[in-house]
């Protein structure tokens, strides 16, 4: 990549408290959970029990609740199933859509520090410049008959401060665990233990069979759900910094629209895979 | 070894079936409704259902040519 351009498939670490590295997206993906708690925290503040019509805050966070309540009842059609459902899925829907878009500010990717960084770099004869963006140390192979000499050279790392939470594959497969790990919950609470008849089925060859897919495509939805967030949201930051590296000014515009769109999208679909997988591992068999 | 080659083909060649996909269970869905208009709500769920999984595969490829490129 020419210099200037800074593209970097995996979350750099700002810093590290004690031996646990802190990375840019966690710090990103916390500023977005702050953001959510103080709004939470608002509204309970400024509730008030005593009228009958519910005006400002309250108003929105009831508008919100009853969106999400409607919108979840629509595919159970139970409504005591839809008020078991909706704090997971509320959340999964607000935290995704908050830290995608996140991504679309201006401040978020582009504004860093330089940290130092030590890596130990073979070259043969001149001063091996490594470009900006690499992560990993580069090796040259041994052209001659010269002996090669290990150099520790110190060069200094563009690290964004900021980078959306879903742009790091590591929330994206906590996110999808978190997914999965509740829909085995949800079947247990509602079915027994019945419900692991629908991965051990020994009724017949053919059930056998389909119970073993069952079981394996549970772990393929954890893969499918990160990916497919991962792959968004990253491609999504890829795109406006190549736009925006060739073409300053203008044609960046329809791809922020773009962008807010997919962010909007990815969650709402996130959300739906969840509730769909909910109501289908909840479902009381013939 | 220079892989911009293989990138571009993977990315190019790659598009093919997810397109296709998604424009089939576009047109079944839109037919769907078309034939049974109260039906409207349950059909466009399924059908943007179907659509996230079908575009997942496009996904899981712009991955990897992501991951071609950058590391």
């Amino acid at each position: 990549m020419s210099a200037g351009l800074h593209i970097s498939l995996n979350a750099e670490t700002l810093f590290h408290l004690g031996s646990l590295p802190i990375s840019n997206s966690m710090f990103t993906s916390t500023i977005a959970s702050l953001l959510i708690l103080s709004f939470g925290f608002l509204v309970k503040i400024s509730l008030d029990q005593k009228t009958i019509r519910p005006t400002g805050l309250q108003n929105l966070a009831e508008w919100i609740v009853e969106s999400f309540l409607n919108f979840i009842n629509s595919v159970t059609g139970d409504l005591k199933k839809s008020q078991i459902f909706l704090p997971s899925l509320a959340t999964f829907f607000i935290f995704i859509v908050l830290n995608n878009w996140l991504g679309l500010l201006p401040i978020v990717g582009s504004v860093g520090l330089k940290i130092p960084q030590e890596s130990k770099v073979e070259s043969i004869q001149q001063l091996e410049t490594t470009p900006i963006d690499s992560a990993h140390e580069v090796a040259e192979p041994v052209k001659h008959e010269k002996e090669t000499f290990v150099k520790e050279e110190k060069h200094e790392k563009f690290v964004p401060v900021f980078r959306p939470g879903t742009a790091d594959l590591n929330t994206t497969i906590a996110l999808a665990l978190t997914s999965v790990f509740l829909i085995q919950f949800f079947g247990f609470k509602f079915l027994k233990l019945s419900y692991l008849n629908k991965f051990f089925n020994f009724s017949s060859p053919v059930n056998f069979y389909v119970g073993i897919l069952e079981l394996i495509s549970e772990f393929a939805k954890i893969i499918s759900f990160a990916f497919r967030l991962f792959g968004n949201i990253f491609a999504g930051e890829v795109l406006l910094v190549v736009i925006t590296y060739l073409t300053k000014v203008l044609m960046p515009i329809p791809f922020y629209g773009l962008e807010i769109f997919v962010g909007f999208i990815q969650a709402l679909v996130f959300t739906m895979l969840s509730l769909v997988f909910y109501n289908m591992a909840t479902a009381k068999s013939h | 070894m220079n892989t911009d080659l293989a990138i571009a083909i993977l990315m190019g060649v790659g598009a093919i079936g997810p397109g296709l996909a998604i424009g089939l269970i576009g047109s079944s869905g839109l037919q769907a409704i078309g034939r049974n208009p109260e039906a409207a709500g349950k059909v466009q769920t399924s059908m943007i259902l179907s659509i996230a999984f079908a575009e997942a595969i496009a996904i899981y490829l712009l991955v990897v040519a992501l991951i071609l490129k950058f590391v």
